[in-house]
């Protein structure tokens, strides 16, 4: 065998000038290593008929559609369509990818998997997988979060998992993650760094797409046989992204849908809290990949804000970043005053409560709805549910006090 | 790759070879306990018979580094510590009579810009870069500008490299491999693994760099374990610590000088 020069080495894993793999030399063999394996279960009808029978008899797959008029009279009067991952079990998207990595990592041979969690719903779900399939597992929180998000560290630990509250830095999504990726480093032998969503060095971003593109498969099917045509829009909440990039993918052969991310607004772009990345931020590289980095003029990372734990991160997954810069995606975002009156409304008019993150898709909805007027027809990707979001929620509208939303 | 290196590091490992010892690499963030702090603290490494100084740059996200280092990090950019402040550091070492290779993840590099960053370091007297989160693969933009300014470039080899990745990681290193003894995080350890010698022995079957060991030693007699293998001995954590005790900067670099000295005495016995 003839030895590579470094000229020559594949640069595997990029959308454009995104993506890549920035990690410390220790990790590369289990990036191969798992890139070898997802390559295969791709092809393999035996894992690709262990994924749809979790899928259907675990997850609840396929996710409905559901079309809301009552929510759409506040959108400009366009017809306005749910996708319903809120109702997969878990409550949420992260469920699909979850899955798919915990079966790739018994086939590895790994008995022990990591992962982050910022709101929970990506914590929840690992530990769940984990307890289906009988591996072991750690958990690391942002120490804010975990104070935010009590009831799923509760969840978690009921299903077996070890929580970490990390406490350095922000202690926040990025704190937990840098912690992760040092256990991964550590541990690298016997566990699986199961990231929650499509960043990462190669092949996480196209890994965590390829195990959630079944909801735009699914959505796209769906609207087709419901209205008879695909949507204007297809719009979907932004942190790192894996929930957009689920839905979209399916569309982005469809140049009449326009594709619309809506990023963390937080308290305003000028007021420098908010996690709104395409808004304020610069190419750099973070936790392993190259993309947009909310980044100060050294390149140290800048702290994000958001009302929604899950959205706040100062990266974003680099498919969107390629996205983005092609002109192919859109990227707005939605501050979170709006996004907590859109939580309201949807509870109200439909009697659905969407988790925080998705209801900055809906603020989404209601601006290009506006928009495009009463013929346009907007499909909105409601990637979780707001259960896990009632301390805030009610925080945020006194509700503790008796005050009403 | 044939491009000559001035300052470069490989001269230095070798005239130590011809002196039958291994080298000492001591590694100290700028900025911490302050950036002045810091530069005497490099000197006192250099004086102290550290035969290259590892100057590491403070980042947010520090995500190779245990809590001695990273608590120093974030102390220094709290303490308005800046990339700038990095060639200040270089220029002292260099000024000392030591030889300076900075540590640094790679976002750093990238924001500055990889040519500008690269000629500033040449200017001030640094020798090259170490780059913990910056594999080869990645590597074009900073191969072709440390070729183009003279500079050493550190690659890391791990104890999960696969032969491949070995043959592939060296032949991109120049003036050392540095060779990550344990699979993890810096940090003192209490015994330094035994991956790092055959980490080593692998290292040396597939390049003639000198390959220098680092993360997990603390004391003299670690250091002459590790340098009766290898052609330098690398010190990060441990030393990062005296300085954080209490009490003034005066007696911490008192203590930093103690434990230097400890350490070269250490590199110089590993052999005896």
């Amino acid at each position: 065998m003839r030895d590579l020069t470094p000229h020559e080495l594949p640069r595997p894993g990029r959308f454009g000038e995104f993506g890549g793999r920035y990690v410390p030399e220790a990790l590369v063999p289990a990036l191969d290593q798992l890139d070898e394996a997802r390559q295969k279960a791709a092809v393999d009808p035996e894992f690709q008929a262990e994924l749809a029978r979790l899928h259907a008899t675990y997850t609840g797959r396929p996710s409905i559609i559901t079309e809301v008029p009552r929510f759409a009279a506040h959108c400009g009067g366009a017809r306005v369509i749910l996708k319903r991952e809120d109702l997969n079990h878990t409550g949420s998207h992260k469920i699909n990818n979850v899955l798919g990595q915990a079966l790739l990592t018994k086939r590895m041979g790994k008995t022990r998997v990591i992962a982050e969690t910022g709101a929970g719903q990506h914590g929840v779900a690992t530990a769940t997988a984990a307890a289906l399939l009988g591996l072991e597992c750690t958990v690391y929180m942002g120490k804010v979060d975990t104070e935010r998000q009590a009831l799923n560290v509760a969840r978690m630990r009921i299903l077996g998992a070890e929580v970490v509250a990390v406490e350095h830095g922000s202690a926040t999504l990025k704190d937990a993650i840098n912690e992760a990726l040092r256990d991964w480093v550590t541990n690298v032998q016997n566990t699986h760094y199961l990231i929650g969503t499509v960043t990462g060095p190669h092949p996480f971003p196209e890994m965590v797409r390829d195990f959630h593109k079944i909801i735009g498969e699914e959505a796209r099917a769906q609207v087709l046989d419901l209205t008879g045509r695909l949507p204007d829009a297809v719009i979907a909440c932004v942190g790192g992204g894996s929930n957009a990039m689920g839905i979209f993918h399916r569309f982005i052969e469809d140049g009449g849908v326009r594709l619309i991310g809506i990023e963390a607004g937080g308290e305003g772009i000028e007021s420098g809290r908010h996690a709104a990345r395409f808004a304020s931020a610069s190419p750099g590289v973070l936790h392993g990949a190259m993309s947009y980095v909310m980044q100060d003029e050294d390149g140290q990372t800048v702290e994000s804000h958001s009302i929604s734990a899950g959205l706040d991160y100062p990266s974003v997954g680099p498919e969107h970043s390629f996205l983005r810069d092609s002109g192919r995606a859109e990227y707005r975002y939605a501050t979170d005053d709006t996004v907590m009156e859109a939580f309201s409304l949807l509870s109200r008019t439909e009697g659905i409560i969407p988790a925080i993150e998705s209801a900055h898709a809906l603020v989404g909805a209601m601006e290009v709805g506006r928009e495009l007027g009463p013929d346009a027809l907007l499909l909105v990707n409601l990637s979780g549910r707001g259960d896990k979001d009632m301390e805030t929620a009610a925080r945020y509208f006194g509700l503790l006090h008796g005050g009403t939303a | 790759m044939s491009s000559t290196v001035v300052n470069g590091v490989g001269e230095i490992l070798q005239r130590c070879r011809e002196e039958g010892r291994a080298a000492l690499v001591g590694y100290l963030p700028v900025g911490f306990p302050t950036v002045e702090g810091s530069l005497q603290a490099m000197r006192v490494l250099v004086e102290a018979g550290c035969d290259i100084v590892e100057v590491g740059v403070p980042y947010s996200d520090p995500l190779m580094d245990g809590p001695v280092i990273q608590h120093a990090a974030s102390t220094a950019l709290a303490g308005g510590a800046r990339v700038d402040d990095v060639f200040r550091a270089t220029q002292a070492v260099r000024d000392a009579g030591g030889s300076a290779l900075v540590m640094t993840y790679w976002n750093l590099v990238l924001r500055r810009g990889v040519e500008r960053f690269a000629a500033d370091l040449a200017a001030s007297g640094g020798s090259g870069l170490i780059t913990p989160d910056l594999i080869p693969d990645e590597g074009g933009e900073w191969i072709a500008a440390s070729d183009a300014h003279g500079l050493d470039r550190v690659f890391l080899v791990a104890p999960s490299s696969t032969p491949e990745r070995l043959s592939a990681v060296t032949s991109a290193c120049r003036g050392f491999v540095y060779a990550a003894s344990t699979m993890g995080v810096t940090g003192a350890r209490a015994s330094v693994d035994s991956d790092a010698r055959g980490l080593v022995e692998r290292t040396r079957a597939v390049t003639d760099l000198p390959v220098c060991v680092g993360l997990g030693v603390s004391t003299g007699a670690q250091a002459a374990e590790l340098a009766a293998y290898a052609d330098g001995v690398i010190v990060g954590s441990a030393l990062v610590r005296t300085l954080t005790g209490p009490g003034e900067l005066a007696d911490r670099l008192e203590a930093l000088r103690a434990l230097t000295n400890e350490l070269a005495d250490g590199v110089r016995g590993g052999r005896g």
